[in-house]
């Protein structure tokens, strides 16, 4: 019986992974380019200009999906540090640490178009609200996370300080996600919900949806490549790593 | 299609410098981060060539 299941575990290990994740990188990565094209084009040549805020709006196709995968990544993040710290699985904490700069790339970028987003709309770049204050705590986090995993020389004690910081921060996402209905802000409330139709036009929407997906492929191709260049990194006094055709002095 | 002409569509309704602000940026990252991860893999890779090849200079010398 237990023949027929496939062993997960094995691709716990590095060793098991890093083949496998360096073959699925070009596919991810096409992907994420044709649906961007895709996306790009729905949002620049065919959404409609919107009633309120003429062509500014079009900053809503890079802006929510880098914010949603700001949030997303982090979840993601901080799960695999959690079963790194519960499991003490090698890879675990390797693919948290690969997942931290792509997040804070995210935040950075859910801040920067926000940012140019909010003068044309609100009339100021930047406001202590709820919402822009958590994104900015989101991305404090994430630097933080790096930073710190960076400042213990050991890995695996890296691995878990940066998973208790990881953890706590958790905290963090519904209190972003949360903010614009629990305090009166200036950030508009959610364009999307799961409880009600949107509240903006088709094109729209499918063009903020593709280029959503996009980013979510982007950043598995990428935190994929990360990670193979941390697992050798860290695999480095092991033989496997010797024995790869690339590392082949 | 909502643009009459290219310039039209470059002046993004007089709201350029903030639509393609927040796109040029993002562009840039998206470009530069492959970029610096690629580099870090090849410079995980020489590091390990030059292990690899220092092992196997210890070993020969101990052989000999």
């Amino acid at each position: 019986m237990s023949k027929r299941l496939i062993n997960w575990f094995r691709f716990s290990s590095p060793q098991a992974f890093y083949g496998p994740a360096g073959r699925m990188i070009p596919w991810f990565a096409a992907a994420a380019a044709i649906l961007a094209a895709i996306g790009l084009y729905i949002g620049f040549f065919v959404a409609p200009t919107d009633a309120q805020q003429g062509e500014a709006y079009r900053i809503i196709f890079i802006h929510v999906p880098a914010s949603w995968m700001s949030m997303f990544v982090y979840l993601v993040m901080a799960g695999w540090a959690g079963l790194g710290l519960v499991l003490n699985s090698r890879l675990s904490g390797m693919m948290a640490s690969a997942l931290a700069p792509t997040g804070a790339m995210f935040a950075f970028l859910s801040l920067w178009t926000g940012a140019l987003w909010g003068k044309p709309t609100w009339g100021t770049y930047w406001v202590w609200d709820a919402r822009l204050t958590s994104e900015l705590i989101l991305f404090f986090l994430y630097v933080g996370f790096i930073a710190l995993q960076a400042a213990i020389d050991d890995p695996r004690r890296a691995d878990k300080a940066g998973a208790v910081l990881a953890l706590v921060g958790v905290v963090n996402i519904p209190i972003i996600y949360f903010s614009v209905q629990w305090w009166n802000t200036l950030h508009q409330g959610a364009s999307v919900s799961l409880t009600r139709s949107p509240s903006m036009a088709t094109t729209m929407l499918t063009g903020m949806l593709v280029m959503a997906l996009a980013a979510w492929l982007y950043a598995i191709a990428v935190s994929l490549a990360r990670v193979r260049a941390i697992i050798l990194e860290r695999e480095r006094h092991s033989g496997w790593v010797h024995e790869l055709k690339e590392a082949a002095a | 299609m909502s643009w009459g002409s290219a310039a039209e569509f470059f002046a993004m309704g007089g709201k350029a410098a903030f639509v393609w602000g927040s796109f040029a940026v993002a562009a840039f990252c998206f470009i530069v981060e492959p970029l610096l991860v690629r580099a870090r893999h090849r410079r995980a890779l020489r590091d390990l060539k030059r292990r690899g090849g220092a092992a196997r200079k210890v070993g020969h010398e101990a052989a000999a």
